[in-house]
């Protein structure tokens, strides 16, 4: 192979990123939403988009099988950066990982008095190390959606989730109670095909980079 | 229960692998021999104390461990044979002089290195102990160079780096060990971001120095930006000239530089090195100079070495060609024993036909067929289906 891929997931991040692959000069040809082909050429014969999961770009990025990705800062943070370089934030697909809590639970207290919390979400990682660095302890539930119904249903006292616009929270009646880290999406580049193949990456590298500023 | 199941990221290795694999090692073996390296052979498992000498963190993590039931103490699984050769050199050959060491055995991984590798590598390598100059990283990074070229590998490019310009930012910005894992680890990644947030509270020159690395990659060019962009400095310009030494002495290789990169940045003090080839989504060998690992064993010597994994090596390189195994007819024909012997003697592979044998002979690879022609044994093709 000796084209780029350039993986990436549907939805907020495609849709985000178009404008910077315009500035690189890549257009792709099909619209992921309306087409079930999960590969995309685009006007540069030697580029292509694949689209996955959100969660598997890094993998994808990480054994090869895409020489470039574009992740969320939560997912990396997840899945880990071994093998991968991260050169650029690009600013898109902004959004806040939080702890939430239902309306009416004094979060404050429960950690002051040293409560064991139980805390759903779907980033374990990520939730394990922040309570950690606090110093409370928690047990955790691994969910793979509809966080806001755990706190709900007494399964959790509390989530961690990521959160735009806040609206699905509040629709909930959770409120948002600490921010652990601002998310955003990365470009991600195989460490192996960087070295090898510097003079087709870099360039795509350098665009990107000239398209933020 | 299924008994046949092997635990995960532990395999056999077939046949066909096996021979390349084993090819490898003896021409590998063979060439590092040919180059003065004496090969030595290094306990499977040792105290856990010597083992870990001087090593990386990660190690510990990635070394099984057990109890020695005759001394209580606990013992370990080699990971890694470079600190069992380092304490070969540092303690029993206490040889003066320069001292040139080669090995080859299997290594045991907790976990695996990444999600497609073994937790049981066929590591081989060679160590140059008691010589500091660049002549000695000049050496070993062509013998590895070649080591990957005879087991049919072409390493596409070979990326050097050097500790010394790191742990030079280090020292100026006066790092804390957090603060100095932490960007180590973003440097790694190549995270501008990240790197920038870190390095907010260090001092000038430091920061702009932290902050060129991720960019300093590429050809030879990067000395000379590297030299621009870096903080004027005693060790890093030591590192650079190093570096621009090697290459002179290398230019032959495909190489490459890349000051962020540091791979074994706790065990390393020098150059260090790593080979990629076209296609694999890792390093395919790995080395460079870690003076003062013998120090721990009371010896600290000078050292460079590299190593790499034949098993890998064998996955990504092309197989070798099936052998033309010649079948023999059983039973004692006149000379027959001796025909045998002597095309055994020439490298050929001979099996003997035993009587009652059901399937074909093609697939137990047999592509010849030694039959008695004009008073003499020669080997002929055989026959289809046979």
């Amino acid at each position: 192979m000796s084209g780029i891929t350039l993986a990436l997931s549907r939805g907020r991040i495609f849709d985000e990123t178009l404008p910077l692959l315009a500035a690189a000069g890549i257009v792709p040809q099909g619209d992921p939403e309306r087409s079930r082909s999960l590969i995309l050429a685009t006007n540069r014969a030697d580029v292509r988009l694949v689209i996955v999961r959100a969660t598997d770009t890094p993998t994808y990025v990480r054994y090869g099988a895409a020489e470039l990705g574009i992740a969320g800062k939560d997912v990396l943070l997840e899945a880990g950066s071994a093998g991968l370089y991260q050169p650029l934030d690009l600013g898109i697909a902004r959004c806040r990982m939080m702890v939430a809590v239902p309306e009416g639970f004094d979060y404050a207290a429960a950690v002051r008095r040293g409560a064991r919390l139980r805390v759903a979400t779907k980033y374990v990682r990520i939730a394990r190390e922040h309570f950690a660095a606090k110093g409370v302890y928690v047990d955790l539930i691994k969910l793979y959606g509809s966080m806001e119904l755990a706190p709900l249903s007494g399964l959790a006292d509390a989530i961690v989730d990521l959160v735009s616009s806040g609206a699905t929270l509040r629709a909930n009646r959770l409120v948002a109670v600490e921010e652990i880290l601002p998310i955003s999406a990365r470009l991600i580049v195989n460490q192996a095909a960087l070295k090898t193949r510097r003079e087709v990456l870099q360039p795509m590298i350098d665009a990107f980079a000239g398209a933020l500023r | 229960m299924r008994r046949w199941l092997l635990p995960e990221s532990i395999e056999d290795v077939l046949p066909a692998e096996a021979r390349g694999i084993e090819q490898s090692r003896r021409r590998v073996l063979d060439a590092m021999g040919c180059a003065g390296y004496q090969y030595v052979i290094p306990p499977l498992l040792e105290y856990l104390e010597s083992l870990l000498t001087g090593a990386g963190r990660d190690l510990d993590l990635r070394t099984f461990k057990l109890v020695d039931q005759i001394s209580g103490r606990t013992m370990g699984l080699r990971a890694d044979i470079t600190p069992q050769v380092a304490r070969i050199d540092a303690h029993l050959l206490n040889r003066e002089g320069v001292a040139r060491l080669c090995y080859c055995g299997s290594v045991l991984h907790t976990l695996p290195g990444s999600l497609t590798a073994t937790r049981e590598p066929l590591q081989i390598g060679a160590e140059l102990y008691g010589h500091a100059g660049i002549e000695a990283d000049a050496e070993i990074l062509r013998l590895a160079a070649r080591s990957l070229a005879i087991s049919g590998v072409r390493a596409s490019r070979i990326d050097l780096g050097h500790v010394g310009v790191f742990r030079a930012l280090a020292r100026l910005g006066a790092l804390d060990g957090e603060t100095e894992q932490a960007l180590f680890e973003a440097l790694q990644a190549k995270d501008l971001p990240e790197l920038s947030a870190l390095s907010a509270g260090v001092p000038e020159p430091a920061r702009s120095g932290l902050l060129a690395l991720p960019e300093l990659y590429g050809g030879i060019e990067v000395l000379t930006r590297a030299a621009r962009l870096l903080p004027r400095d005693a060790e890093i310009e030591r590192g650079l000239d190093d570096l621009r030494r090697l290459a002179g002495d290398s230019a032959d290789l495909p190489l490459g530089f890349d000051l962020a990169d540091l791979r074994g940045y706790h065990y390393h003090n020098g150059v260090m090195f790593a080979a990629y080839g076209d296609g694999h989504p890792g390093a395919i060998a790995l080395g460079g100079r870690y003076d003062g690992v013998g120090r721990q064993f009371g010896r600290g010597r000078p050292a460079t070495g590299f190593s790499m994994d034949l098993r890998e090596i064998a996955r990504i390189g092309a197989p070798p060609a099936p052998a033309a195994i010649i079948l023999a007819p059983c039973g004692a024909g006149p000379g027959l024993n001796e025909a045998i012997e002597e095309l055994r003697a020439a490298g050929e592979i001979v099996v003997v036909e035993l009587p009652g044998h059901e399937g074909t002979w093609s697939e137990a690879g047999c592509t010849r067929r030694l039959v008695r022609e004009d008073g003499r044994w020669q080997a002929v093709p055989m026959r289809e289906g046979e």
